[in-house]
């Protein structure tokens, strides 16, 4: 989880992440910072992120991407 | 009957499938739907109607096919050890990608040769000629089934849905075709998904009194926006688009407003009747507009307007192709050396190009609409582009984004943007957009509005009244919707004759200053030849 709120401090450092529950719903991530993150995500955990878990229960706080990234490390292995 | 916007519709199809409908068992319904549906397309298209037969029983067959490889995938995954697992779920995945792969270029091509054979043939003749190659190919015109890019789209999304997993296919061919083919929403949408309405279609629900009384509500509204405004600027537009030579800047840009209001009133009209109709047989079909003429930038504008479609292009090829193995290395290559803010914008704004060339070819098969499409996406990546410079600008002249100035000063900026593309869309041809909004900005004077000429060109002061009237309802009604209210929720708590009188001043307000009769051109929807 530490590691996830670290890419996310250097994707839009102005955010709480430990707190902020509407980061797509409040337009706080664009689709353009969403391709950044996913990038970022595949390769520091080793995952595949189907088009399909684009959603924003997966990405609206730091939690549920935490969800969704061990969710997808299990379905992986 | 040409469309849902006709007496016919109203006063016998609609009628008369919602009596048979509420008639018959609960396991009849969706065959009288699925018979209406059908009934209706034959109404508009006659014989091409196996068109529709075609893709649904192929989209049928493409999904059964990819579900049965995934249950073998399953099957065969479980029987190895872990580790050897990947390989083999591989082989699985790319026998799924080649049958979608099949099916989309079925869809997607049958579409493209009906729809755009004529805009390609000829290009490709004037380019052979351009460099003197004697040889000329026959424009071939093909008869277009009503709303066959809406349920192209519907198939596409349905098998690719089905090869994510996302949705198991469906063994019921009935259940399947009434998902195509649902009456209200065959001619201009909204785009639905499998999830949205399939179960809902064809569970049979009773017609109630509240789903009633909503549906008449919101087709009453509906009504208005079309029948009194859209048709009634419709004399106006047509005159000055026809003849903008005879016309100065000023009028140009009034009718480029009009047209923009038009549009919108008719488009979304036609979404009010299709959502009520489906709301009287208790199905709650997606909402294709969220107040577009609040949107603060061009694209919050397209999240707002068309939103059917605007998801249909981010889920179907931005993302998909944006998160393709080739541009999340160039997204992550770019990002090591452009930073946070320029890094994804290469590889967005490739696959920006791809959704806006699609949206421009999607409205229609003439060099304007790619313009159209192109017009929107430079807008867009212009504004990716200096987005940081405009936050460091406001945060030195101490600006707030989120204040009531700047805000208003960004929606109307928005909508100057969206009248000039609407401009654009409505012209006879690229050359005559050019010089209508060349006139705008070299020609502009008000001894146009002073002389009457907006009366002559078929919209008199008791016209613009009307009009107005009505736009002021709808925006005010927008303004609660923006803040949350739902006016039709706070409507049906009131008291019944309130409701009931709300209801009738609706319909009379059609019936009294629908633009229909003598006068008047009976207009089609606007949207319907997609």
């Amino acid at each position: 989880m530490e590691t996830l709120i670290e890419i996310l401090e250097e994707l839009q450092p102005e955010i709480d992440y430990e707190t902020c529950t509407d980061l797509i719903d409040a337009h706080r991530l664009d689709s353009l910072s969403i391709l950044s993150l996913i990038a970022e995500l595949e390769d520091e955990f080793d995952i595949s992120i189907p088009t399909v878990e684009i959603a924003p229960k997966n990405f609206n706080s730091a939690k549920a991407m935490w969800e969704l990234i061990t969710r997808l490390q299990e379905e992986d292995e | 009957m040409s469309s849902y916007f006709t007496p016919l519709y109203f006063v016998c199809f609609l009628p008369i499938v919602a009596i048979v409908y509420s008639l018959v068992p609960k396991k009849v319904r969706p065959y009288i739907l699925l018979g209406s549906s059908y009934a209706f397309f034959w109404m508009l298209s006659g014989k091409l109607l196996v068109y529709l037969l075609l893709s649904t029983a192929s989209i049928h067959h493409f999904g059964l096919w990819l579900d049965k490889i995934q249950t073998e995938k399953k099957a065969a995954v479980k029987l190895l050890p872990r580790p050897e697992r990947k390989p083999l779920k591989k082989k699985f995945d790319n026998r799924q990608n080649a049958v979608l792969v099949l099916a989309v270029l079925l869809h997607i091509g049958l579409l493209l040769v009906l729809k755009y054979t004529p805009f390609f043939t000829t290009n490709l003749n004037n380019l052979l000629a351009h460099f003197n190659i004697e040889f000329d190919l026959t424009v071939k015109r093909f008869m277009i089934p009503i709303g066959i890019s809406f349920y192209t789209f519907q198939a596409v999304a349905y098998m690719t849905d089905v090869r994510r997993g996302v949705i198991k296919a469906d063994t019921s061919l009935p259940r399947l075709a009434l998902f195509m083919s649902f009456f209200p929403q065959i001619m201009e949408g909204p785009i639905v998904r499998y999830t949205d309405t399939a179960e809902s279609l064809f569970e049979g629900r009773k017609i109630d009194y509240t789903n009633f009384v909503f549906g008449v509500e919101r087709i009453a509204y509906g009504l208005m926006k079309k029948i009194v405004v859209a048709d009634r600027l419709n004399e106006f537009v047509k005159e000055v688009f026809d003849n903008y030579q005879k016309y100065d800047g000023g009028i140009i840009a009034i009718v480029a407003i009009a047209y923009t209001c038009q549009l919108y009133m008719d488009f979304s009209g036609a979404m009010d009747v299709v959502i009520g109709s489906a709301e009287i047989f208790g199905v709650r079909l997606p909402e294709n507009f969220r107040q577009p003429f609040f949107s603060k930038s061009i694209s919050d504008f397209w999240s707002r307007w068309h939103v059917t479609l605007g998801t249909w292009f981010k889920d179907y090829i931005f993302y998909p192709l944006s998160l393709s193995s080739g541009l999340k290395k160039l997204t992550t290559f770019c990002r090591k050396h452009l930073g946070n803010h320029f890094g994804p914008l290469i590889a967005g704004t490739i696959a920006l190009f791809c959704v806006w060339l699609s949206n421009g070819l999607w409205h229609g098969s003439a060099w304007m609409y790619i313009f159209f499409g192109m017009y929107h996406f430079v807008l867009i990546v212009l504004a990716n582009i200096f987005e940081p410079a405009f936050k460091k600008a406001a945060e030195v002249l101490h600006i707030d984004r989120n204040n009531g100035p700047y805000v208003l000063f960004r929606i109307v900026k928005t909508t100057a943007l969206v009248v000039i593309g609407e401009l654009f869309f409505r012209a006879h041809g690229l050359a005559e957009g050019l010089k209508m909004c060349k006139k705008i900005f070299t020609e502009f004077s008000f001894a146009g509005i002073r002389d009457g000429a907006i009366a002559k060109a078929g919209l008199d002061s008791c016209d613009i009244v009307i009009v107005l009237v009505v736009v002021a309802i709808v925006f005010a009604i927008g303004i609660l919707r923006e803040k949350g209210i739902n006016v039709r929720e706070n409507l049906s708590k009131r008291n019944i004759v309130i409701r009931w009188i709300v209801l009738l001043v609706l319909i009379f307000i059609v019936i009294i200053f629908g633009a229909y009769g003598a006068g008047y051109t009976p207009v089609e929807p606007m949207y319907a030849d997609f």
